[in-house]
């Protein structure tokens, strides 16, 4: 069985994994919680408390395992229920409204992130004791600051007093969402702000760690050979010494994803993001349990599938791995 | 020896250079930085609640201490509600480094626990408690500590530190199942094993004091991630927002929309102590890397040979590489696991 295979593999565990954490967690809990909702919106029809007891197994309709099933059956069907706050909008709905949002602004952030992070990595690895390091402190502590707060910060200063970006939301008032050119670059300026922060506060810890990794990997014999045989500089620093650091940079991208985006969903809710985070506190503040599931479930898919594309990433830039894969 | 000496003129004389230097004067500087920031925070812990000037939830009801900005009376301004800023920080900084450190110390046990078990035991056990932890390493732990934390009635501070340790143990059982494992093969084991000492005792008295600074550097990392994550939890509001924590200040700042009425000093204070905990905490782990690994101290520590400047080379290596003997089933298990490719592709592959 190939490498990418077996991963799937393990993914699909995770996966289920999560799922089944997140079945059982609302039947561990003590107390009812479907009357505690009902009682918490009034608007709710009758026929949503059994869609809710349905949903969150209180009442006991069938065997707990019948109740397993159907709900494994409901997740792959993505149908996440009836939402409590907005009813009787389906969660479905809610989570595709506010997915693309968050996708394009955190996928785009995090992924520059990650090429400036690791590049101004390599330049420190290699110019090590050089003027980027007498930054170090710096930015550990820009690595130290919370997304959220950082964005708070950058909304008093750029938005509050100076006035160049705006004070949150995803779009100027007034304008229809659409692919009209009006709409997309008032889009694109208000996640600016957004994106800056992310960008800002997650270049500090991919660069840390390629500098880190860079600084071990030029110490290597090979580096040295390669020196000494008087090859270019710039061969030696990106074909020999960055080639071989980037593969345990990738890893540990691929494990600080889940960190990296739940962070900028508490940041989008600074902004009042129209994304998944501004989602997560409505959820959080009304006690909306199928909405709060919903995005975890959600996030953690997103992480997996991340993890899924880096593995792809690491086979196809590593010849070892590329050559393993098809003596396999 | 160490006796503190009178400061005289022929001491003064060499400043930096001691002819025993002590433990604090080895350490790296960053870890100095780090060590003196987080004494800082920790005194606050302990005496600030005593030193605080007012009570932190009292509200003054006179219209004009809304929302002031700093000033003698309250260095640190106050709230729209009229209370002290200053006082509601002196008594958060303790609640948070509170959970934090707790949080610290139990993760870190399981971690140890987990990560030496593994290690000892070896075979199917080994790679079943391993994928366990790659799977909780995968999974996003804030979303999932969100669903947890949400559902239960009662958000308590006893409720944040069981489920945070609980989801926080997975990362250090990985590094210090690695050295565990390096340390195994080690001689002095062998001969500890021959003379008859009992595997508790070799566990705790041979393995684990070889294992400090990871232990150390893991401890740190959870405290860290302790810190992030129920910050990021109040601030959203799951938590007990009725206690006073850096995170919950900072809930009710957005909840009562500080920045849009332009009161500064009611957000940056709890957030500029977070970051600066954080700071401390990343800077001392630096330091415990930097003890481990001499290539990434600071080049400027390197030493001048005919007139060229060296950095320091050579690292001591930590973890040695241990070539496992898998059986078939260990073998299936580990097979899916990320660094599987990795070591298969270094055996077959260069050297």
């Amino acid at each position: 069985m190939s490498f990418i295979l077996r991963r799937l593999v393990f993914y699909v565990v995770a996966a289920w994994v999560a799922l089944t954490v997140n079945f059982f967690i609302p039947r561990a809990m003590p107390g009812n919680a479907v009357q505690s909702i009902m009682a918490k919106f009034p608007n709710l029809q009758p026929s949503a408390y059994q869609a809710l007891e349905a949903m969150l197994g209180v009442g006991h309709p069938g065997s707990i395992w019948h109740q397993y099933g159907s709900y494994l059956d409901d997740v792959f069907h993505l149908n996440f229920g009836t939402d409590v706050t907005q009813y009787p909008a389906p969660v479905s709905t809610l989570l595709a409204e506010t997915i693309p949002w968050t996708l394009t602004l955190v996928g785009t952030a995090t992924v520059i992130a990650f090429i400036v992070g690791t590049g101004l990595g390599i330049v420190a690895g290699w110019r090590h004791g050089g003027a980027l390091d007498r930054l170090l402190p710096g930015l550990m502590f820009l690595q130290a600051i919370p997304y959220f707060f950082f964005a708070l910060i950058l909304l008093e200063l750029f938005a509050s007093k100076l006035h160049v970006f705006p004070l949150g939301q995803g779009y100027a008032e007034g304008l229809v969402p659409g692919w009209h050119a009006d709409f997309i670059g008032s889009a694109i300026y208000h996640s600016l702000l957004p994106a800056l922060t992310i960008v800002l506060t997650s270049i500090a810890g991919w660069m840390l760690q390629m500098r880190n990794v860079m600084i071990t990997t030029v110490g290597e014999d090979y580096v040295i050979a390669a020196q000494a045989k008087g090859l270019p500089r710039r061969r030696v620093i990106f074909t020999y010494a960055a080639r071989n650091a980037l593969l345990p940079q990738l890893q540990g991208f691929a494990l600080a994803l889940g960190f990296v985006v739940s962070g900028a969903l508490i940041m989008e809710i600074v902004f009042s993001y129209p994304g998944i985070g501004e989602l997560l506190l409505t959820a959080v503040t009304s006690e909306d349990y199928p909405l709060m599931q919903a995005i975890f479930l959600v996030i953690t898919f997103a992480v997996l599938l991340a993890n899924m594309i880096v593995d792809l990433i690491i086979v196809l830039s590593d010849p070892r791995a590329r050559a393993r894969e098809a003596t396999r | 020896m160490t006796a503190v000496l009178p400061i005289s003129a022929n001491t003064a004389a060499l400043p930096g250079e001691d002819a025993q230097p002590g433990r604090w004067r080895r350490m790296p500087p960053k870890a100095k930085v780090g060590a003196v920031l987080l004494g800082l925070f920790v005194l606050a812990a302990i005496i600030g609640p005593m030193v605080a000037p007012y009570d932190p939830s009292y509200q003054d009801p006179s219209p004009a201490l809304s929302l002031h900005a700093p000033y003698g009376a309250h260095l640190l301004g106050t709230t729209q509600s009229g209370q002290d800023v200053l006082s509601e920080l002196l008594v958060g900084i303790r609640l948070t480094l509170e959970l934090a450190l707790l949080v610290g110390v139990i993760a870190t046990a399981l971690a140890v626990i987990v990560g030496v078990t593994s290690a000892f035991l070896g075979g199917v056990w080994d790679e079943v408690l391993s994928l366990v932890s790659n799977v909780f390493l995968v999974i996003p732990a804030l979303p999932l500590l969100i669903v947890l934390l949400g559902s239960l009635q009662t958000k308590g501070q006893t409720a944040t530190i069981i489920v945070l340790s609980v989801l926080g143990w997975p990362w250090g059982a990985r590094v210090i199942r690695a050295q565990t494992l390096a340390i195994r093969n080690r001689d002095f084991i062998a001969a500890a094993r021959e003379t008859g000492e009992k595997t508790w005792r070799i566990i705790a008295f041979e393995m684990v004091p070889n294992e400090v600074s990871l232990i150390a550097a893991s401890f740190v990392n959870t405290v860290l991630y302790a810190i992030g994550a129920s910050v990021a939890l109040a601030f959203i509001g799951v938590a007990n927002l009725n206690a006073w924590s850096l995170g919950t200040m900072l809930y009710w700042a957005q909840s009562q929309q500080a920045l849009e009425l332009g009161a500064w000093w009611w957000f940056v204070p709890p957030g500029l102590a977070v970051a600066l905990i954080g700071t401390g905490l990343v800077l001392l782990n630096t330091g415990i890397d930097e003890l481990g690994n001499p290539r990434l101290r600071d080049a400027t520590s390197a030493s001048r040979i005919a007139g060229y400047w060296l950095p320091p080379a050579d690292p001591t290596p930590v973890l040695a590489e241990v070539v496992q003997h898998r059986g078939k089933l260990s073998g299936f298990l580990r097979s899916f696991s990320r660094s599987s490719l990795l070591d298969d592709a270094e055996k077959g592959g260069h050297r």
